[in-house]
């Protein structure tokens, strides 16, 4: 079944909305103006590369970071604004403020690391797989109605997160 | 173990087993480690990045002590041999264009692969057939925790493992699952699995990583946010989450093939069949998306002269620099062609 959208007439509808309130309605809008109509949201599709290069491009008020420099490596903020690359490790401390914002764009937010750290024992990591597993078999088993076997995925959940909240 | 050996065989990524095994192709999980003393390679000098070189192959000989890794020096090794390991996604492309003092060991199953000096100082990956994540991110974890006890890696409390470019820093993980989607592509359904990717802050790229076209139907879908989340949890949205919601999805698109255009589907799957068999010139582009017609034919089950492991030996022995090697001498486009094609018709009466 092909519709055409209720709204324009022209387009195929791909959007199907079933309103409730006031009314049980049905309405089959097209793409352009489900846009318009803020059904849905127009999206916008950046890849952390694209991020990146935007932020590069993104001159505003980067102008006095610009000549800041790392005392290691002697690479430069405008460097690394054309370039994308760090030059040495000690960068991160150098540029660390003017970094940050970037940084939390390109990782959805994230600021903080989580995770392995440099000579942690692999048990720990071990610990957090099975818990993720196990997170995951509890939601199903609550969700199947299966309470014993969630009450003992749940035990084993316990253990774990003591071992793995005492080794860190 | 020599890299004339590794063409004899296909290697693990196509062995062609896994879960999701008619979806997914491989699983690959890869790290990115700088060594903290030292500079990135950005700005690193001659010596520098000799030296960073020699630090890492000693590291990775030490660990890997008694398993007969094979340890390739990539800047003096030949042209076709550099092509040979892209085509076996042991390196990346980058690495094999690159300039200066760069190489990879590789284990003797081709698991596992350490790229010294691509774009950070060492790249940790292993490599599985089918969606075996969890297999290989203990694999990557436990080489990685070895290497960190006998060196100094470049951490931060904030940032995490520290990269050149900002975007790996934290974890430095890239979890990869590579996807053959020929009913989604057929059913012109693969832009929304595109856009659905995007919205999960998800890359899809094509067969050879970054900066590649998707040929023959084959998607590489990887992670692009690296700090803030656990490793395992990254994986576990892989396994758990969105490589069965994409299966499912070509799964029930090939049903669908199946129930309502059996007839064009089969003459898709049959005609790819036909060309491959009779061709007498072919290219690898060619033959790729051939290939992808049959891969689905033999999981539809509307075709059965040649299996899995058979295609997948044709895929991979196609494909450029695996014809020059095996051949034992340099071809020309042209003759590759050509020799291709035989090679093919010979595969398919077999």
């Amino acid at each position: 079944m092909s519709l055409v959208c209720d709204n324009c007439q022209e387009a195929k509808a791909t959007v199907h909305i079933t309103d409730t309130i006031p009314e049980k309605r049905e309405r089959h809008l097209c793409k352009q103006c489900a846009e318009r109509e803020g059904v849905l949201i127009k999206q916008t599709h950046q890849t952390t590369a694209d991020i990146l290069q935007e932020f590069i491009k993104h001159k505003a008020g980067v102008g006095e970071m610009d000549d800041k420099s790392c005392p290691q490596c002697g690479m430069t903020f405008r460097e690394f604004r054309m370039k994308g690359q760090l030059g040495c490790p000690h960068d991160y401390e150098a540029f660390r403020s003017f970094l940050l914002p970037l940084i939390e764009r390109a990782h959805n937010g994230g600021s903080h690391h989580v995770g392995k750290v440099p000579g942690s024992a692999g048990s720990d990591a071990k610990h957090r797989t099975e818990l993720t597993r196990l997170r995951r078999e509890l939601d199903e088993a609550v969700r199947n109605e299966q309470y014993e076997d969630a009450a003992r995925i749940r035990d084993r959940m316990h253990i774990l997160e003591t071992e793995v909240s005492e080794t860190s | 173990m020599t890299l004339s050996e590794l063409t004899h065989s296909t290697g693990e990524w196509l062995r062609g087993v896994g879960s999701y095994s008619d979806v997914v192709i491989s699983s690959r999980i890869r790290l990115a480690r700088n060594l903290a003393s030292m500079p990135f390679l950005s700005t690193a000098t001659v010596e520098e990045r000799t030296n960073i070189y020699q630090t890492l192959a000693k590291a990775i000989g030490e660990v890997s002590n008694g398993s007969n890794a094979l340890l390739i020096d990539i800047e003096n090794a030949e042209a076709i041999d550099r092509h040979l390991l892209v085509e076996r996604h042991l390196i990346s492309r980058q690495h094999a264009v690159a300039e200066g003092s760069r190489g990879v060991s590789i284990s003797p199953t081709e698991t596992l692969a350490l790229m010294i000096n691509e774009e950070d100082h060492l790249r940790i990956q292993a490599l599985r057939s089918g969606l075996q994540l969890e297999d290989a991110w203990s694999e990557v974890n436990e080489v990685d925790d070895k290497i960190g006890k006998n060196l100094t890696y470049a951490f931060d409390q904030q940032f995490g493992f520290l990269t050149v470019c900002p975007t790996n820093v934290g974890t430095g993980i890239r979890v990869s699952v590579m996807v053959h989607l020929p009913a989604l592509k057929l059913t012109k359904e693969i832009e929304r699995v595109d856009r659905a990717a995007r919205d999960m802050r998800l890359a899809v790229r094509g067969m050879y990583g970054e900066g590649t076209e998707a040929v023959g139907d084959l998607y590489q879908i990887s992670n692009q946010t690296t700090l803030g989340r656990h490793e395992e949890e990254i994986i576990d949205d892989f396994s758990g989450k969105i490589i069965p919601r994409i299966a499912e999805y070509e799964l029930t698109a090939r049903d669908s093939l199946a129930k309502h255009r059996g007839a064009q589907v089969d003459d898709k799957i049959w005609r790819a069949y036909g060309a491959l068999a009779n061709a007498r010139c072919i290219s690898s582009e060619e033959t790729l998306n051939l290939l992808s017609a049959i891969r689905m034919g033999i999981h539809m089950g509307r075709l059965d002269l040649i299996d899995i492991p058979k295609l997948n030996e044709i895929f991979l022995f196609t494909q450029p620099a695996h014809m020059q090697k095996r051949h034992g001498a340099p071809l020309t486009g042209e003759e590759r062609a050509v020799k291709r094609a035989d090679y093919i018709r010979k595969q398919m009466v077999a």
